[in-house]
């Protein structure tokens, strides 16, 4: 089975938040209250146990490449879970419920969790959350439902500018390669992929939802350079080796000069 | 349109990415400007002068589609030689007659032309070289002679260079070779001027040569899925389907007379008797014959201008008994809502059909007069119905979009409890109430209903009326054997057809329904008519005649739609030719040609009375054969252009409980106010207000202010803020945003405030409804109200006034509205406004 993910080009969100309904809905996920923030468009926040895409509005004072407005732009950003090519969550789930599926999509098993929240931690984008009333963590399943019957993530099929491109994961890198340079060519030279390999992000080895962004990443108030906890682990142990080989040694060392005289 | 239509929205997504170049012109940057490549910050209610700028620039700068002009526009027209322009009169045209406060239009008309004669209107003097000073070219010259780009930027805010790149732009891409296209929606119509708005957007594509071809044209964007159907088969009170008048007691008493008054001695509507008499025969099949008339003495007639703000008004002086509200939420969605309220509440009896109960249905328990005390439920009389709604997953029917196309919508799940489709409740109001007057049948007065043809099948478990069997009769059928037609060219005045809207026939011809068919792109052509159906005829392109030269060949190979084939000697095209297949581009009428044979091989405006397209309106306009810089009714400066301020034909309701503000410098309301919609909500929010997932993308109330009005005033984002005008105050949460920004007007600053209208008192999120600000106020042509600019001020705080309306009483002494100085004689005290139409009272009451 090839791996299934999201690219999300910014370039043609418009803002609608017909990703974030069409999740509540086919999941039957509840509302996560009425709060105005007055943060620009942006009355979602954040990602959560119960909101599983979330639309970022971004008011810049400055220019966008390729538009004439003043010194103003609005950037739009339809953030999900990433499915990392190495998931903080999956590696730091106790129980195993966080598993790996056949698509390639990092799944919570809802009959597993037990609630203890060890993912919520390890999650470098603050992704996964647990429910209040019902304890257990949640998050985006890239419609593991939906892909069992061939069809595709319901965000996917309502964005109506597909922003949201859905498909296999190779192909649509090699799409967004394409877009990337075509937006060069027309002088937006500011339009990168964020998460599209582990060479750009080595610390998550890539992301199965990634994106092309016009801005830095803490814009978007994603992190810059996430690196999986558990990523580093084989470095952990090998400088709590190190520390305990230093420390053995010191000990032997101390009790040695001690004994000379 | 990204905001209020973002499935559509896609369309121009791929037009961008295609290379278009996408141009905003908006008060504020939305979240179509964002993706735009040209964002145009304008004044709220100063297009035409914008518009009107651009004319300005094709014309000064040569840059009109000379061929196309001169072919098919009415450009060459020699005007009656009485005609004065504004430029002459200071803002009015000639035949303003003071007393009457209107215009006598005989001087617009064509030279040599008699309006009421029962010759075609067609220019009988022309000068193709457009040089005549009395043609219309060069009238349109001289009208916007003063709209330079120094008016623009002091009028609309819009710098100088800026303008001049939209205008160098949209000439640059117009022409044989490109087509640009207009696309606008309430942002243009909810004004005094509304629809000389669009009449200079017309103007500037017609100059352009962008009418009738691909890429071209003009797009109203309405308001919902199929509001294009609610005027085409209509729920308007002045139209009968298909866009036949309405009768009119004083002048169409009898059958003769009405065909005398409407029917067109040219063009199209010279077939007007077939569609009138196939109407009826639909209405009242057998009973309708020749010998009575076809029964026309049952429709009801016009006594008076019976539109919405007129008869609200009527309503809240107790002159109206009962009211039907179905899908619609006039407490929230229209304008001035603590008078709408009024209204229902002097109702002795109210229908509401929707959803859920909405605010409309509640006015007489939950309503901010009733909050305040001022009101109780107890003083209210009214009788209100609710019957819960079918939503439109659960019914058969079909949407009309702004492409005029029908598409077909099939029932996915049986509606729950008693919720019904509005099909179902009138078809069966209707069985009853030929059921209650079955034993009064001998009376005259109840022949309408007896006769009334009403056989529609049923279908399915609840026998429910099958939406089919309205198509079917929609598109029409031959009496003799019922069977359907194919189209409106079939239908004849002799009673052997029946049609209950001849735009739409041809939508079931053969029995098939077109507008269920869902063929996919990738097995037809770019023009895709086999997806739907769209009026008239499944054309996609209204008048794409005029994509090809007067020799019938298309202006160029990129754009070519439709062309004469010489060989066959018929048009051909992608599109179905909105024209006479048969028909020559060599053709000419001759003298005594009639009805459709005065259309020539090179007129492609054929619903026109000389085939031409309309630069300058000799008829058919209350307020001006060209548009004119009016300012809004609640203006912040003087009209910079002319003495005459606002539009002197727009219709006014001079009552204590709509106040104006003074028309400009009124010093208790300097900001221009704005109202609109997000995309999170739908319109009144009856559809959204009560659906967690949409209520909580935007859950409160807010207006949008800029940073420099936030610190003048003292606005804290996420804070509170009063919003006032003499109509009402509201409280909304403030959104400080750089997306709005303040105007530099004649070395002044104004500031502008935006208001969301979703919402009111009742759902899962409630506020303040931002329609209570707006007073009744509206354009003549269409009676439509003006909420897209207006005055009001704004402070920090929720001020504790309790959020009062004027219908309750002046606000406070110091806003009592004072005298001031109108631009016309005061209108007399009628509490109907002047129109056109004037109320006659029968011995009955209104008939």
């Amino acid at each position: 089975m090839p791996t299934k993910g999201f690219f999300t080009d910014t370039t043609l969100c418009i803002g609608c938040k017909a990703c974030e309904v069409a999740c509540k809905q086919w999941n039957q996920l509840p509302d996560d209250g009425f709060l105005f923030t007055a943060m620009s468009y942006d009355n979602t926040v954040s990602l959560g146990a119960s909101t599983w895409r979330h639309v970022a509005f971004i008011e810049r004072p400055e220019p966008l490449n390729g538009q004439v407005a003043g010194d103003f732009s609005w950037l739009f950003s339809s953030d999900v879970c990433k499915h990392c090519a190495r998931a903080g969550c999956l590696e730091s789930c106790p129980t195993g419920a966080i598993i790996r599926t056949e698509f390639g999509s990092v799944y919570v098993q809802p009959d597993v969790c037990n609630g203890c929240g060890y993912c919520v931690v390890n999650c470098p984008f603050g992704v996964i959350d647990r429910r209040d009333d019902d304890g257990r963590a949640w998050k985006c399943t890239l419609c593991y439902d939906r892909l069992r019957e061939n069809m595709i993530p319901a965000c996917a099929k309502a964005c109506p500018t597909e922003s949201i491109k859905f498909g296999d994961l190779d192909d649509l890198r090699a799409a967004a390669q394409t877009r990337v340079e075509q937006l060069h060519e027309n002088g937006m030279h500011e339009a990168y992929l964020y998460g599209a390999g582990a060479e750009s992000q080595p610390g998550t080895e890539g992301l199965h939802a990634f994106f092309l962004l016009a801005d830095r990443p803490e814009v978007y108030n994603l992190p810059p350079d996430p690196v999986v906890p558990t990523k580093p682990g084989k470095q952990a142990w090998a400088s709590m080796g190190f520390a305990m080989a230093g420390m053995a040694l010191a000990a032997i060392g101390s009790v040695l000069l001690g004994a000379r005289r | 349109m990204a905001e209020c239509h973002p499935v559509g929205f896609r369309w121009v997504m791929k037009a961008r990415e295609r290379g278009a170049t996408i141009i905003h012109v908006d008060p504020r940057f939305t979240r179509t400007s964002a993706v735009a490549n040209i964002h145009v910050p304008i004044r709220a209610g100063s297009d035409i002068a914008f518009l009107g700028g651009i004319v300005h620039y094709i014309l000064e700068n040569d840059r009109y589609f000379h061929d196309y002009v001169v072919n098919y526009t009415n450009a060459s027209a020699i005007i009656d030689d009485e005609f004065l322009d504004t430029e002459d009169l200071d803002g009015l045209f000639s035949g303003f007659d003071t007393e009457k406060g209107k215009y006598q239009i005989k001087s617009w008309m064509y030279k040599g032309v008699e309006p009421e004669s029962r010759r075609p209107i067609q220019a009988e003097r022309t000068d193709l070289t457009l040089q005549d000073p009395r043609c219309v070219f060069q009238i349109l010259k001289r009208h916007y002679s003063r709209y330079t780009a120094a008016i623009v930027e002091q009028t609309c805010g819009i710098p100088r260079e800026l303008f001049e790149r939209v205008a160098e732009t949209l000439c640059r891409n117009s022409g044989r070779e490109r087509t640009s296209a207009f696309c606008y929606a309430v942002g243009w119509t909810q004004h005094t001027v509304g629809v000389q708005f669009i009449r200079t957007a017309a103007i500037i594509q017609l100059l352009l040569g962008n009418i009738g071809r691909p890429g071209g044209g003009i797009m109203a964007l309405r308001g919902h899925a199929s509001i294009q159907g609610s005027t085409d088969i209509p729920t308007l009170y002045n139209l009968l389907p298909g866009y036949l008048p309405m009768p009119k007691t004083k002048h169409d008493q009898t059958l003769e007379k009405y065909m005398r008054n409407n029917e067109s001695p040219s063009g199209w509507w010279g077939e007007f008797p077939k569609y009138m008499v196939s109407f009826l025969k639909a209405y009242f099949g057998d009973a309708a014959t020749k010998e009575n008339n076809w029964c026309y003495d049952y429709l009801p007639t016009l006594n008076a201008d019976h539109s919405h703000m007129n008869t609200v008004a009527a309503m809240a002086d107790g002159r109206r008994k009962g009211y039907f509200l179905m899908g619609e939420n006039p407490s929230v969605g229209s304008m001035n809502c603590a008078l709408q309220r009024k209204g229902l509440r002097n109702l002795e009896w109210l229908v509401v059909r929707d959803l859920n109960l909405i605010e409309s249905a509640e006015f007489w328990r939950n309503a901010p007069e009733i909050e305040r005390g001022e009101v109780r439920p107890e003083q209210i009389a009214t009788e209100v119905f609710f019957f819960p709604a079918a939503a439109h997953t659960e019914k058969d029917g079909s949407f009309t979009n702004t492409q005029r196309m029908l598409q077909w919508h099939h029932q996915a799940i049986m509606p729950p409890g008693d919720a019904r489709s509005e099909l179902d409740f009138i078809v069966h109001l209707g069985h009853r109430l030929k059921r209650l007057y079955q034993n009064e049948y001998d009376q005259p007065r109840n022949w309408p209903i007896r006769d009334l043809v009403w056989n529609y099948r049923m279908k399915g478990p609840i026998a429910e009326v099958d939406a089919e069997s309205v198509l079917y009769e929609i598109n029409g059928y031959t009496v003799a054997d019922g069977k359907p037609v194919e189209g409106f060219t079939s239908l004849k005045d002799d009673g052997s057809t029946a049609c209950g809207c001849w735009i739409y026939s041809g939508s079931y011809r053969d029995g098939k329904n077109m507008p269920a068919r869902r063929t996919p792109h990738w097995e037809q052509n770019w023009v895709a008519n086999e997806w739907g159906w769209a009026w008239p005829h499944n054309r996609r392109i209204l008048y794409n005649r005029a994509s090809a030269d007067p020799e019938g060949r298309p202006w160029s190979e990129r754009k070519k739609l439709v062309w004469w084939d010489e060989n066959q000697k018929r048009w051909e095209g992608f599109d179905n030719p909105d024209f006479i297949l048969d028909r020559p581009p060599s053709y000419r009428p001759s003298k005594d040609a009639r009805g459709k044979d005065t259309i020539a091989g090179d007129d492609p405006f054929i619903m026109q009375t000389d085939g031409k397209g309309w630069i300058y309106v000799p008829t058919g306009l209350e307020d001006g054969p060209l548009p004119t810089h009016y300012e809004p009714e609640e203006s912040i400066m003087k009209n910079p252009l002319y003495g005459q301020q606002c539009n002197p034909q727009r219709m006014e309701w001079h009552r204590r409980d709509n106040p104006y503000h003074r028309p400009y410098d009124d010093p208790n309301f300097p900001c221009v106010l704005t109202t609109y919609r997000l995309t999170e909500h739908h319109t009144a929010g009856g559809m959204s207000r009560w659906l967690s997932w949409l209520s909580e993308l935007q859950p409160e109330m807010f207006c949008e202010v800029s940073p420099e009005l936030a610190r003048e005033r003292n606005l804290e984002n996420g804070g509170w803020a009063t919003i006032r005008t003499a109509r009402a105050e509201i409280e909304a949460r403030v959104l400080v945003t750089e997306r709005v920004k303040p105007l530099r007007l004649n070395g002044h600053v104004v500031h502008q405030v935006g208001l969301p209208y979703h919402w009111s008192s009742k759902g899962i999120v409630r506020g303040d409804a931002a329609n209570e600000l707006i007073g009744f106020v509206a354009d003549p042509n269409v009676s439509i109200q003006e909420s897209k600019a207006f005055t009001g001020t704004i402070e920090a705080g929720r001020t504790g006034r309790n959020r009062r309306a004027a219908t309750s009483g002046p606000l406070a002494p110091e806003i009592n509205p004072m005298p001031w100085e109108r631009d016309l004689p005061e209108a007399r005290g009628n509490h109907e406004a002047r129109h056109g139409c004037k109320t006659v009272e029968t011995k009955e009451g209104h008939r």
